[in-house]
């Protein structure tokens, strides 16, 4: 009966990390392996678009790709009066203008595509066009209902930003989702969490994993996010992360001991959890409290 | 001579590789451009002699005095941080891009831009030279702003104080932040490890530093947990004319150095990886540009 009950949950969920290397990718994918054969609606969004990793570990089908374009302005030089009011108004430093030799150049690497140099122009001079950011492909699981959502950003871009929020788009509201979120706390993992109704933060018991997890801490207070914590190579480090959680009243949610064997089977590209019960169970475990205590919020 | 050790993947070992370049030699300088996840300080203790505050990036935000909820700026908004949330027009402070178009274009000039001052820019002393690192503010933007002005500060700094060496330590991924840490340096070192997922997000690497025209190196890291992806990368860089700079096994020693604080140079001081990393630091000091 509870089984059927859990059928219908609605949550999101974001994997995410200070630090890189801390084993998001290997949490993500095992915890959506595990998740798999008990949910119809079960979607994993890989929203490191910089580095995506977790396709490398799924069996899948291709169903669809989508271009993630930005808006660039192109300039039209015959209409510019080289009045330089777009490069004012743009406050990405991305127009570049020389009024006495009549050059203006767009750097479409610079560039966000705000639209503001085309409020700005008032001979006509600007178009916009777009200029590509990276893929988002869905897939579908091989034998199951299950989905897998990758942003792709596309090596050369400067931000991963716009092709996160089409996959976080393409994901939509149903049932539960899983993002594996990019590293670090500015703005590609903002806009990851922004979403989700609660954030599991993995890290390593030592000093730099201790650093790197209070920041991210403090990012989702400011942000007013639920979150618990699991600590990845338990027994390689020391306490103080452990103290820290006490500490400050932070739920551990689970360890993974160090173990030679989940580095292996990820080295291989393979999803630990398929190959060792107990961390399939407790991964189970660490879901069940998780959707128990924050499913079905409205975000 | 700047050398930036980067990696694509994060986890790999950049610091550790960073650290034990920068205590091999005194008079060095090391600059941490992680700014998202600061970590070296942490390791070296560096005695702070100057702390900047760096305006990251503005927000937009109403003054509903003047506000008559027209609704135009949300029109504008390309970035989807203005709404009616309960029939008010709001600013949703994490997705405004800072562009300032909606305070040009309100007819009641009722927006104004607040800046973001929390990322901060340190200077000072560590035990084998000079220190340079900046920390991004709690959700804070422009992070790649803030490595171009850590890397001009470690500039400075180094030419004032005679330092012929600076140690770059970079952020993971491919984006802006990495970009602005290689950027005209003279070695780029990737630190690789040996999975699938390593070697797919080393190609990507080697992919940016090929398109920026970076003379650029690989190390393997924890070479020993599959031996199998190891010798694919080394294969792999072997077709692409990268050289294979140095290999590192896996050694609980490593964490625990770590963990105490300390670097490879310090915690196993003459060991195999040590010298593995020091004939590496010297191949790259010798090699003419």
């Amino acid at each position: 009966m509870e089984e059927l009950i859990l059928k219908n949950k609605n949550i999101k969920i974001a994997i995410a990390s200070g630090k890189g290397g801390t084993g998001k990718t290997l949490l993500s994918t095992s915890l959506f392996s595990v998740l798999k054969n008990k949910y119809d609606n079960l979607t994993l969004v890989d929203c490191d678009a910089e580095e995506p990793n977790s396709g490398i570990f799924l069996n899948k089908e291709l169903i669809s790709t989508d271009i993630v374009t930005q808006r660039v302005p192109e300039i039209d030089v015959n209409k510019c009066t080289f009045c330089s009011k777009c490069h004012d108004y743009c406050a990405y430093n991305a127009i570049f203008i020389l009024p006495p030799y009549k050059i203006i150049r767009v750097i479409n690497e610079l560039c966000h595509g705000c639209g503001a140099c085309t409020v700005a122009c008032e001979f006509g001079a600007l178009t916009e066009k777009d200029f590509e950011q990276g893929v988002v492909s869905e897939y579908k699981i091989k034998d199951t209902q299950s989905r897998f959502i990758e942003s792709r950003m596309k090596v050369g871009v400067m931000s991963p930003v716009d092709v996160i929020k089409a996959g976080l788009k393409k994901a939509g509201d149903n049932g539960i989702v899983i993002f594996d979120a990019p590293p670090g706390t500015s703005c590609p993992f903002i806009h990851t969490v922004v979403l989700v109704d609660f954030v599991v933060l993995i890290t390593e018991p030592t000093p730099f994993g201790l650093s790197d997890l209070k920041q991210s801490v403090e990012t989702l207070k400011t942000m007013n996010k639920n979150y618990g914590v699991v600590i990845n190579r338990a027994g390689l480090g020391n306490d103080d992360v452990y103290d820290y959680l006490t500490e400050n009243n932070i739920p551990l949610l689970m360890e993974i001991p160090f173990d030679r064997e989940i580095a292996n089977h990820y080295s291989k590209a393979e999803i630990a959890s398929e190959y060792m019960p107990d961390f399939s169970d407790k991964l189970s475990n660490m879901f069940e409290t998780i959707i128990k205590e924050y499913g079905n919020s409205s975000n | 001579m700047e050398i930036a050790v980067i990696s694509g993947k994060g986890g790999t070992g950049k610091s550790v590789v960073s650290s034990a370049f920068a205590s091999m030699f005194p008079n060095t300088m090391l600059v941490d451009c992680d700014v998202d996840a600061a970590n070296l300080h942490l390791l070296f203790n560096p005695e702070i002699e100057h702390e900047e505050v760096f305006i990251g990036a503005e927000s937009a935000v109403i003054d509903y005095d003047k506000c008559t909820n027209c609704g135009l700026c949300a029109e504008y908004c390309r970035f989807d941080a203005i709404s009616f949330v309960d029939e008010i027009i709001t600013i949703n402070e994490v997705f405004c891009d800072g562009c300032r178009l909606c305070t040009r274009i309100c007819p009641e000039v009722a927006i104004k831009m607040v800046e973001n001052d929390k990322s901060r820019l340190y200077s000072g002393n560590y035990r084998y030279g000079k220190m340079v690192y900046g920390i991004l503010g709690p959700g804070e933007e422009n992070s790649g702003r803030l490595v171009n002005l850590v890397r001009d500060k470690a500039k400075n700094i180094a030419e004032k104080e005679g330092i012929n060496t600076i140690i770059i330590d970079g952020p993971p991924g491919i984006g802006c932040p990495v970009v602005s840490t290689v950027t005209g340096v003279d070695h780029v070192v990737i630190v690789a490890e040996p999975t699938m997922s390593g070697i797919h997000d080393l190609e990507r690497t080697l992919e940016l530093t090929k398109g920026f025209n970076l003379k650029t190196w690989v190390i393997i890291n924890k070479f020993d947990i599959n031996t199998n992806m190891a010798n694919k990368i080394v294969d792999y860089c072997k077709t692409l004319n990268i050289e294979l700079l140095a290999k590192i096994p896996f050694d609980a020693d490593i964490v625990k150095a770590m963990v105490n604080c300390k670097t490879i140079p310090e915690y196993l001081k003459d060991s195999d990886i040590h010298i593995d990393l020091l004939n590496a630091l010297n191949k790259l000091k010798n090699h003419a540009k």
